[in-house]
């Protein structure tokens, strides 16, 4: 199964800086990896922990947060709050029995478009090499599909 | 999702042309979206070539009309472009205009892939994420808060005062704060302005009188933003006027204080280290206002205790020797950074020997000596100050486009040196070399001034300075100053010996441009400028609504560039004036008192002091009007005490159940 494995990724962003820098990199037809799909925030001071931990609960095989740089945060400094819980969260998910590097952080800014497609396709080919997170099974606390929908096999 | 809900969601899927279209499956994703997300509300699902028309907005609102919609997802562009469109749509149709979302399938991913299958795969995932978490959204109504009319500017530099005038001529009053003794900024430096060559002080002057004799403009020199708090609308700012000393009702700007002034100080400031000062000075003849400033360091009172030679020979008796530092507090509803640059400081470039070699001169230096009202009477001479030049090299780009200082071309260098050029030539008839990487003169009547200074005889020599020395290798280089340079038209080696070198530095950011930025709560450029809200659209806002930037304290301009920034920021605020109330987002934090512990963890984290303690409830509160929305609280709480409008929990939980959506099927099926 590894051999067509295609990790999925969720990707949370900042609205003043990696989201404008995913902006820009379609503005500018960029491409990458099509595995990350985006979540805005305001902030990534905004990220809870726990929506890392639901992400990869719910079937994403990493997570990527993304902010402005250090010193440029639109909050003044709540970047630097992120990037504590980040590093705090590493050592949580290895206490779980998770590899830490299924979690990055990224800085980018609204400049950033080349930076923010580069670092998304080098991180879908760190999870593709760590493999699928097979974390346990949906459970019933996850939301209840209507009917089961047939995965297509995504190329690679 | 939550069963308890029954949403009637519409998805609509855009096809913008074949910007989607081209590598989406649309029709499939509006199929997909109406018959695989029923079980979230979705009851009507459709696709159309441009969603943002007037015929796609018409769709939508006759849907939630006639279909009772109460959320709407369109699955289009970015939210930052076309968010308020179908938010207004929404509106239109009598639905809060909150409860629309976008999913962002052509910036996120039509433009970024290029497989139609798996591009369509992705779309669904994020419309499907975008389903979920539009379910969340509760319906929220914009802040809208007054806007004081009062206007700071910072920075009294043609920018500053080209801003002040037009807000004080439109009836509204202005704040100009500078830190120097005068308002004029660089500009009442110069000599003269290229292409035109008017005098600088001559056009300046007239604007810096009626600046400082404006009844909607209260001039504060010589003073210093010392803090900032509040928001668009109402800022209150804390402004430190520094002790000059002199009694400001009393004093008449007769100049005999500066007279009398037994202490001479070489004046770093105004005449670039050129002249001499006093201890007691008014900065320049036509300094605006015209009040002296004294020089505490350097006067001798302050220092020996005696002299008091100024007060003695006051007329009016407006020395103050006691006087102490003001803080007066505004309150205003916009402000205006034209807090400017520094020039690049050429001792960086040691191989060009400024501060080494006493005939090597900043272009700053060369304004001053060419200025008739400057050291020299305007007569251009060497350090000695006698005689003149026969030969004279000009260096461009000097800290500019050069990878070991500054990256960024600083804009105004080619036509200065230009200008110096003539005047040079003008003055003294002596040979011009100017030595440049690439001539740039975009503008208007720029290029016709290159081609007038090439007619004039000024030799061009295309190639970057390696070197200038004294060290002289030949009879004919004795006593010179030898510039170095690889000629890259002709392709060699040239020792170009001359009398006087000027190196035109470039410009950079003010040396406390960050803590500045910090202080207004706006952001600089990785090469330090303040950063614009967009490079093209929208230059002289920035980030944090209500504040504005001009001139160069965005990025290296000329004159004219800077009076129309300085304008464009005065009509942005006029703007503001005149709509009376601005509407904020209404993405905010706010406390649950029931569930709060009184832990103070929130209380550190919020660099708005936005959050405070209430000692009689033993609870955290949070003002809403200071709090910006980042929503760093809200993830800190850890008993979830905090919630945030717009970004909540569960919408944020949502999304991304809804975005891996596809990927809940039992591992082994």
């Amino acid at each position: 199964m590894t051999e067509n494995f295609e990790p999925t990724i969720i990707g949370f962003t900042c609205n003043w800086c990696s989201y404008r820098a995913a902006d820009l990199a379609g503005t500018a037809r960029m491409k990458y990896a099509p595995n990350v799909r985006l979540i805005r925030l305001m902030c990534s001071g905004r990220l809870d922990p726990t929506f890392v931990l639901r992400a990869l609960a719910s079937g994403a095989d990493g997570v990527m947060i993304t902010g402005c740089h250090p010193g440029e945060c639109h909050y003044i400094e709540q970047n630097y709050k992120a990037l504590r819980r980040y590093l705090l969260l590493k050592r949580v998910l290895k206490g779980m029995g998770i590899e830490p590097e299924r979690v990055k952080l990224v800085w980018a800014s609204a400049a950033e478009g080349a930076k923010f497609a580069s670092e998304t396709t080098a991180f879908v080919e760190e999870i593709r090499k760590l493999g699928p997170l097979n974390w346990g099974k949906p459970s019933d606390q996850l939301p209840i599909i209507s009917e089961p929908v047939q995965h297509e096999e995504v190329p690679a | 999702m939550s069963e308890k809900k029954q949403e009637r969601v519409g998805v609509y899927v855009c096809h913008c042309g074949t910007n989607i279209a081209g590598t989406v499956d649309v029709v499939g994703l509006a199929r997909w979206a109406g018959e695989k997300l029923k079980h979230l509300g979705v009851v009507v699902a459709r696709e159309y070539k441009f969603m943002c028309s007037s015929l796609g907005q018409e769709l939508i609102e006759k849907d939630i009309k006639e279909l009772g919609l109460t959320r709407v997802v369109v699955a289009a562009c970015s939210p930052h472009l076309h968010e308020k469109t179908f938010r207004t749509a929404a509106k239109n149709a009598g639905l809060n205009p909150y409860l629309v979302e976008l999913a962002s399938i052509r910036e996120q991913v039509s433009w970024v892939h290029t497989d139609k299958a798996v591009a369509t795969e992705k779309a669904k995932a994020v419309v499907a994420g975008a389903v979920s978490r539009v379910i969340e959204n509760v319906p929220l109504e914009e802040i809208k808060v007054p806007i004081n009319p009062d206007t700071l500017i910072v920075g009294g530099g043609i920018a500053g005062i080209q801003s002040a005038l037009e807000i004080a001529n439109a009836g509204f009053h202005v704040y100009l704060v500078e830190r120097e003794p005068s308002i004029g900024g660089h500009m009442a430096q110069f000599d003269k302005t290229f292409p035109t060559l008017d005098c600088s002080a001559c056009i300046l002057t007239p604007r810096m009188v009626e600046a400082g004799t404006h009844p909607n403009i209260t001039l504060m020199t010589w003073s210093e933003v010392v803090n900032v708090s509040g928001y668009v609308g109402s800022f209150h700012v804390t402004v430190k006027k520094k002790a000059r000393f002199v009694n400001e009702e009393l004093c008449t700007g007769c100049a005999i204080c500066q007279e009398k002034c037994p202490k001479k100080v070489i004046d770093d400031v105004f005449e670039a280290g050129l002249g001499y000062r006093k201890a007691i000075y008014i900065p320049f003849a036509q300094a605006v206002p015209k009040f002296p400033v004294m020089d505490k360091e350097n006067c001798t009172y302050f220092i020996k205790g005696t002299c008091k030679a100024c007060e003695k020979f006051c007329p009016t008796g407006a020395i103050d020797f006691n006087q102490q530092d003001q803080y007066v507090d505004l309150d205003v509803g916009n402000i205006i950074l034209a807090t400017g640059y520094d020039l690049f400081d050429a001792r960086r470039v040691s191989n060009y020997g400024y501060g080494r070699l006493p005939n090597v001169f900043t272009n700053l230096e060369f304004e001053r000596l060419s200025n008739a009202a400057g050291p020299t009477s305007g007569n251009i001479v060497l350090r000695d100050g006698k005689t003149t030049p026969k030969s004279v090299g000009i260096i461009h780009c000097v800290g500019s486009r050069d990878k070991n200082f500054n990256n960024y071309c600083s804009v105004i260098c080619c036509m200065q040196g230009l200008k110096f050029a003539h005047l040079v030539h003008e003055r003294t008839g002596a040979t011009v070399y100017n030595f440049y990487i690439d001539m740039r003169t975009a503008y208007k009547a720029y290029d016709e001034f290159y081609q007038r200074v090439l007619e004039e005889g000024t030799l061009f020599v295309r190639g970057k300075v390696a070197e200038v020395t004294d060290v002289a290798r030949s009879e004919h280089e004795k006593g010179k100053l030898i510039i170095q340079v690889e000629d890259t038209l002709a392709g060699k080696q040239r020792r170009i010996p001359v009398d006087m070198v000027i190196l035109s530095s470039g410009l950079q950011p003010r040396h406390d441009a960050k803590a500045v930025g910090k202080q207004f709560g706006i952001s600089c450029s990785t090469d330090g400028w303040f950063t614009e809200k967009h490079p093209k659209l929208d230059p002289v806002a920035t980030m944090t609504e209500g504040i504005y930037i001009a001139g160069c304290a965005q990025g290296p301009k000329d004159i004219p560039s800077s009076v129309a920034q300085g304008a464009a920021a005065s009509a942005r605020v006029l703007d503001k004036i005149l709509q009376k109330e601005v509407a904020l987002e209404p993405i905010k934090a706010s406390v649950d008192h029931d569930k709060c512990s009184g832990c103070r963890i929130c209380n550190g984290l919020c660099p708005f002091n936005a959050i405070a303690f209430i000692e009689d409830d033993q609870v955290s509160d949070i003002n809403p009007a200071l709090c910006q929305g980042c929503g760093t609280c809200v993830a800190a709480c850890p008993a979830g005490a905090i919630s945030g409008t717009g970004f909540s929990d569960e919408q944020i939980m949502a999304q991304i159940d809804g975005l891996l959506f596809l990927n809940l099927l039992p591992v082994e099926a």
